[in-house]
């Protein structure tokens, strides 16, 4: 049996989600059928749920509102903000509102909200419409960020979310919709995967101590991959990836375990640099590591660009399997 | 109905032919509710003279009537969505002037731990915060679970008439009428907005605005709470069982600063605004009762704050 493309993936999950549980509402611009979403992420959730599934005005502030207003009322709010460029526009109800409520009241408020963001480049939309915003909204108190990726089963990853009562914040790879989830521990004929505490690990079926272990999140996975194999068939050069679920609050504690005995440690991401989720896993990481680092941990960014929109300027901003490679070797061999 | 000037207002007695219409004398409950507010707020601006309050504060002096008179159409199912100047929106709830000095001191018994403070409260569906404009998309989202939980239960939210430079008010209100949620609007227009009259810095009114989005409007100038009890309460009963929201414009008049010693309006101006407030009013219409309850409250207020005073100060860690 082929595996669901991770669209379809989260779709099922969404709906899983509606089965289950019927306080679940879900409301964005464009989220109602015959149109399913900018993406098709909600399809057929308005059919059958058609009460608990509400397209909004265009108005992101309002609609984020309105979900942590669902939230505080008791029901599990989900919303959709059609380009994660966008929620920029929900930046008070996100930072001032639902992270700070759960705490400013002198007790724990536990909500159950999450925004999904279809988030990045890659895919020709040009400056407004391919951010990965993600380092904006990053060392909130009271806000997680999350980010699918094509190993973690989307009703696990959304039931976590959920069940945390944590405000929070789910970037969706835009790269990634069409592309198949991971099954059965293979990514490919040389890889496969397997998780632990929410981080996937991907190395040789035949694991070899790495050269190097590199730290990304969903939408860079297929890059990445790629790079993996080139550096390995080419270059010589092994080396183990890491996929985390959760951006922020970094989860230390697995990532060091699983890093422990690397030299050399990269992160990756598709944001430009400058206060980034990569920039903190560093911070997490490196006092721990510190010990036996070969040099120090490299972060892999974008250019620091707006992101064009034809194909091959774009190509020339974002982080490609060609840039990882590249800058892998300079990692291994200095 | 006694709302903007028409034929209405005639049915209101003026006094002696000018100035407001006179106020009708109330309930013991409803004169000791709005003179609580007054003391409370007379008394943190002392306090903070006498430096046992820091930070901010911003006291409802001369609007104590808005809250005693929403709230007293309000029941426990709704919801109700406070601002920075929201003491009278609590204690017209909660006679609560313990814990929301508490609140205000960081003392032993605070409604939510000395966290939140002036601007951030929360108690059971009462919730307060201080950024402008932000609470009408949540009290919208509130009014849709309402709607579908609670049928006849509504939201009801204040703001000033400055909020309504936010430009999320309209996406929300937008969102409100297409969707008909129960949601109270109330707007306190004490023709000041910090500094900035009203003049300058909105355009058109509040009653075009609502019109936009085809929302009811009603626009009260009258201080008299059982007046204003009478013409809203019909109204709020539509926002319940109608489901469909209302934007109530009250015109009313801040007494004192926007926060502490921070008043920008001239002597002439003032001596307006106190001209306009209730209490004098009340005070000249009904003087035995003003007078023995007036006295009642502001001996209760002294007394909370020389409890509140004593208690030690609350204890909480984040998590
Ligand atoms: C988004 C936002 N901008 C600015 C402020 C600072 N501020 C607090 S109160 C206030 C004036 C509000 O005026 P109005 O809505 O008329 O209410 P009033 O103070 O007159 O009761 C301002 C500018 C704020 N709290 N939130």
């Amino acid at each position: 049996m082929t595996a669901p493309r991770v669209a379809n993936d989260l779709n099922t999950a969404l709906h899983r989600l509606f089965a289950e549980d019927e306080r679940v509402i879900l409301l964005g611009e464009d989220v109602c059928d015959p149109y399913g979403g900018a993406f098709k992420v909600t399809r057929g959730l308005s059919t059958r749920y058609p009460h608990r599934v509400r397209n909004t005005p265009i108005s992101e502030g309002a609609l984020v509102g309105v979900a942590g207003g669902l939230a505080l009322a008791g029901d599990t709010a989900i919303a959709e903000v059609m380009f994660a460029d966008f929620v920029t526009l929900a930046f008070d109800q996100l930072v001032n509102f639902a992270s700070k409520s759960t705490a400013m009241y002198g007790r724990h408020l536990p909500l159950r909200l999450v925004v999904r963001c279809p988030t990045g480049g890659n895919r020709g939309y040009g400056p407004t419409h391919s951010q990965t915003p993600q380092k904006h909204l990053i060392g909130v108190p009271g806000l997680a960020l999350y980010e699918a990726s094509p190993l973690h089963d989307n009703h696990t990853l959304l039931t976590r979310i959920l069940d945390g009562g944590v405000p929070a914040v789910l970037f969706e790879g835009k790269v990634l919709y069409g592309e198949r989830m991971f099954t059965g521990g293979v990514i490919d004929d040389l890889y496969g995967y397997d998780l632990a505490d929410g981080v996937a690990r991907i190395r040789l079926h035949d694991p070899v101590p790495p050269d190097c272990v590199l730290i990304t999140s969903g939408a860079m996975v297929h890059r990445t991959v790629e790079a993996l194999r080139e550096l390995l068939l080419h270059d010589e050069i092994v080396a183990e990836v890491l996929v985390v679920s959760r951006l922020y609050p970094v989860e230390r504690a697995p990532l060091l375990s699983l890093t422990g005995p690397a030299r050399r440690v990269a992160v990756i991401e598709e944001s430009t640099a400058g206060g980034t989720w990569g920039a903190e896993v560093a911070t997490a990481l490196h006092p721990h590591l510190w010990g036996t680092l070969a040099s120090p941990i490299r972060l892999i960014h974008s250019l620091d660009s707006i992101i064009p929109a034809a194909a091959h300027l774009e190509r020339q901003v974002l982080v490609q399997s060609g840039t990882i490679r590249h800058a892998v070797k300079e990692l291994v061999h200095g | 109905m006694i709302n903007n000037a028409g034929p209405s207002n005639s049915a209101a007695v003026l006094d002696e032919g000018v100035g407001p219409p006179s106020l009708s004398r109330l309930s013991d409950a409803d004169l000791s509710s709005m003179l609580l507010i007054r003391h409370f707020e007379k008394n943190l601006l002392k306090l903070f003279e006498q430096g046992f309050l820091h930070g901010t504060t911003h006291t409802c002096l001369g609007q104590e009537y808005v809250p005693v008179t929403v709230t007293s159409l309000l029941g426990d199912a709704d919801h109700v969505f406070s601002n920075h100047r929201g003491h009278g929106h609590y204690l017209a709830r909660y006679a609560d002037a313990e814990g929301l000095l508490a609140e205000l001191l960081g003392r032993a018994g605070a409604v939510c731990g000395g966290v939140g403070g002036s601007q951030h409260l929360l108690r059971e569906r009462f919730l307060s915060t201080g950024v402008q404009g932000q609470s009408l998309p949540v009290a919208a989202g509130v009014a849709w679970n309402l709607k579908r939980s609670t049928p006849g239960a509504l939201a009801c939210v204040y703001t000033g008439d400055g909020t309504w430079g936010e430009g999320v008010v309209y996406e929300a209100l937008n969102i409100t009428a297409l969707w008909e949620l129960p949601l109270l609007v109330v707007t306190e227009n004490n023709g000041i907005a910090q500094s900035t009259p009203t003049g300058q810095h909105m355009a058109g009114d509040v009653r075009g605005r609502a019109a936009a989005f085809g929302i009811a409007y009603e626009r009260f100038t009258d201080t008299d709470v059982t007046r204003l009890r009478a013409a809203l309460q019909p109204l709020v009963e539509q926002v319940r069982h109608m489901s469909r929201p209302l934007v109530v414009e009250f015109v009313t008049h801040r007494l004192g600063p926007h926060s502490k010693g921070d008043d920008s309006r001239s002597p002439a101006e003032l001596r307006a605004v106190r001209a306009a407030d209730w209490a004098l009013r009340y005070a000249a219409a009904h003087p035995e009762q003003f007078e023995r309850i007036d006295a009642e409250q502001s001996r209760r207020v002294e007394q909370v704050v020389a409890e509140v005073l004593a208690r030690p100060l609350t204890d909480w860690s984040p998590r």
